[in-house]
């Protein structure tokens, strides 16, 4: 398998000059604010900007043409305690592993945010992160920039409980106002799997007969 | 009007009266400084209009709307998270439920980013039929769209026809899948099934028949004088605005920005093996998005037509593992789906599930302009507006 983590130059001889030429003009405009940055060749980029410069790159880019809001998210990155819910609830929780592995363009944070933005001429995106600090997670808003990321923030917001700096309105889009936990946090579980063991397990353990060991991919 | 000034003496027909009191009616309602006492209006979560529940809280003066919120969350069903908890291959049979009326179309763009991140391309057969399952799911969404609008409008016969000839669409999608609604058919590494026999030659009558419903629909619906009056000039949406609330789809066409995903984006999909026409339309206006809609589900029955001519022979699965574990990686696909620009960004860990899946569905973002859009708009052109952003509340909610 494919380690894509890696730097992508020895794992792709593939070049993808359109990408690599967007890379450079992002870091030339943004200049330190770019912390990171990774290409897939023919697929999709990636860059990863300071947190304080989270706002004004936006607007960068915005100007540079990246003018196409399309979604706002973020990623919690710290690994479920719960596994992939299906414990046995009757048993005590198996010990897991709790170190926090950034994706790609790294990460010094467990929270991190992701916007993409598209270039509407040239039709091209780019998935942009930063972190988000681990005391309080606040980071700016980016709402004044792209009007549309308004209630994606919101969402964020009540699902993985991010402050935004200069939002006009963080009211829950989903959850009741008194609702209290972060959903979509990792470590809050999913109930429903805490109280009865899945079912669905069997479909991914090894078919009778079959063999264990996956088959290479041709 | 000296008459007017001295009215003691003076003698005024019929018809002038009326036009006196009527003037002075006007007078008053647009006396800025006469104290209006406002009002909310709670529309829905139950009303036709909203596909689903949706809950618009209106604050009007008068007919106007001082603002409106939508209020969603009443069909938020946390994907997600459950996405999180299931294995690849059972991720579909949730996603299928985002946009109930394109089911197909969900599953596309997931498998792809799956079939992306391990690096497995499906067969072309595969490629082909997925395209024409896609496409077929689009005539059935924008199908029903068209007849539904006519019925938000006070027309009642457009919604019969639209169902009468969606059902043959959907009689096609389940002879193929086996379901009408939730098909669950795309497996990573191609299709489930290849599709029946016979299968081809009715799908072109049926595309025939599809192409007499919009005929059907333009003269009836398009053609009204009352439709046009009450689309035309409504809830203009300018090409800039569109872009930073990220609109796509016929939302985003009809604000003039010529984008399909379909034709401006590579994809593994048999969109580039076909030659087809991607309609804009510069007012922006309800009636604009209307308009590329109806010419997109014309254009829709063509791109089948095409594509039935030249499936490839061939498998319709590649090889694939038995136990299917996603390497680690990250990856974003997005297609052209009947609502709109349809994406996954998927976070793998090398697990058999997703670690991350951030759904991105076009209605969450369509609908998020109505806060903007709807202010100072006039209480009957809620409906009309909102008809033609054309949502479903499960692509808003997840």
């Amino acid at each position: 398998m494919v380690n894509l983590l890696s730097s992508p130059a020895e794992t792709a001889p593939v070049v993808d000059t359109t990408r690599d030429q967007i890379v450079a003009d992002i870091r030339a405009t943004l200049g330190a604010s770019v912390v990171d940055s990774l290409v897939k060749p023919g697929d999709d980029v990636w860059i990863r900007v300071t947190t304080e410069s989270w706002n004004s790159s936006m607007q960068k880019l915005q100007a540079m043409g990246f003018d196409y809001f399309c979604f706002l998210s973020a990623i919690d990155w710290l690994p479920s305690p719960f596994g992939r819910g299906e414990d046995d609830p009757t048993e005590p929780a198996p010990e897991r592993d709790s170190t926090i592995r950034p994706g790609y363009t790294g990460g010094e944070t467990r929270m991190q945010m992701l916007v993409r933005l598209v270039n509407s001429r040239t039709h091209v995106g780019v998935n942009v992160k930063a972190d988000v600090p681990n005391d309080g997670y606040t980071i700016d808003s980016i709402s004044n920039v792209f009007a549309g990321a308004n209630w994606h923030e919101r969402e964020a917001h009540e699902m993985f409980g991010i402050g935004f700096v200069g939002h006009p309105d963080l009211r829950n889009m989903y959850l009741p106002a008194d609702f209290e936990g972060f959903p979509m946090r990792k470590d809050f579980p999913l109930l429903a799997r805490m109280v009865k063991p899945w079912p669905g397990i069997v479909d991914v353990e090894p078919l009778p007969g079959g063999d264990a060991e996956p088959e290479e991919v041709s | 009007m000296t008459i007017l000034n001295d009215p003691v003496n003076a003698k005024l027909g019929d018809r002038a009266q009326l036009s006196y009191i009527a003037s002075q009616a006007a007078d008053a309602r647009l006396n800025v400084e006469l104290e209006t006492e406002g009002m909310t209006l709670n529309i829905g979560p139950q009303h036709p209009a909203t596909h689903g529940t949706l809950r618009i809280i209106a604050r009007l003066d008068g007919e106007q709307v001082l603002w409106a919120e939508p209020s969603c969350g009443y069909m938020h069903r946390g994907y997600e998270k459950l996405t999180e908890v299931r294995s690849f291959p059972q991720v579909t049979s949730l996603i299928n439920r985002i946009d109930w009326l394109g089911s197909f179309a969900n599953e596309v763009p997931f498998i792809l980013a799956a079939e992306n991140l391990m690096g497995v391309e499906a067969p072309p057969r595969a490629q082909w039929i997925r395209t024409i399952l896609f496409e077929l799911s689009r005539i059935a969404n924008v199908s029903l769209f068209l007849g539904d609008l006519g019925v938000q409008l006070g027309a009642i016969t457009p919604v019969f026809i639209a169902f009468r000839d969606r059902e043959y669409v959907l009689n096609l999608i389940e002879s193929a899948t086996g379901g009408r609604f939730h098909p669950n058919f795309d497996r990573i590494g191609g299709l489930k099934d290849d599709l029946p026999a016979g299968w081809v030659d009715e799908t072109k009558v049926v595309m025939k028949k599809l192409r007499n419903f919009c005929d059907e629909i333009e003269a009836l619906l398009f053609g009204n004088e009352i439709f046009q009056s009450r689309t035309r000039g409504i809830g203009v949406i300018p090409r800039d605005v569109a872009m930073q609330y990220g609109l796509s789809g016929a939302n985003l066409r009809a604000s003039g920005v010529d984008w399909d995903l379909r034709r401006d984006q590579d994809s593994p999909m048999a969109w580039n093996k076909v030659d087809f026409k991607v309609w804009t339309h510069p007012d922006g206006d309800s009636f604009a998005r209307c308009w590329v809609r109806l010419q997109e589900t014309r254009e829709a029955t063509k791109i089948v037509d095409q594509l039935l001519d030249g499936i490839p022979a061939g498998p319709v699965m590649a090889k694939v593992p038995k136990i299917i574990k996603v390497p680690e990686g990250e990856a974003w696909v997005s297609t052209e789906n009947p609502l709109g620009e349809m994406g996954y960004y998927v976070v793998s860990r090398g697990d058999s599930g997703p670690f991350r899946v951030k759904i991105r569905s076009a209605s969450f973002n369509n609908i998020s302009i109505t806060p903007w859009l709807l202010r100072g708009v006039y209480v009957p052109d809620i409906i009309t507006i909102l008809a033609s952003l054309y949502f479903i509340l499960g692509d808003i909610d997840r």
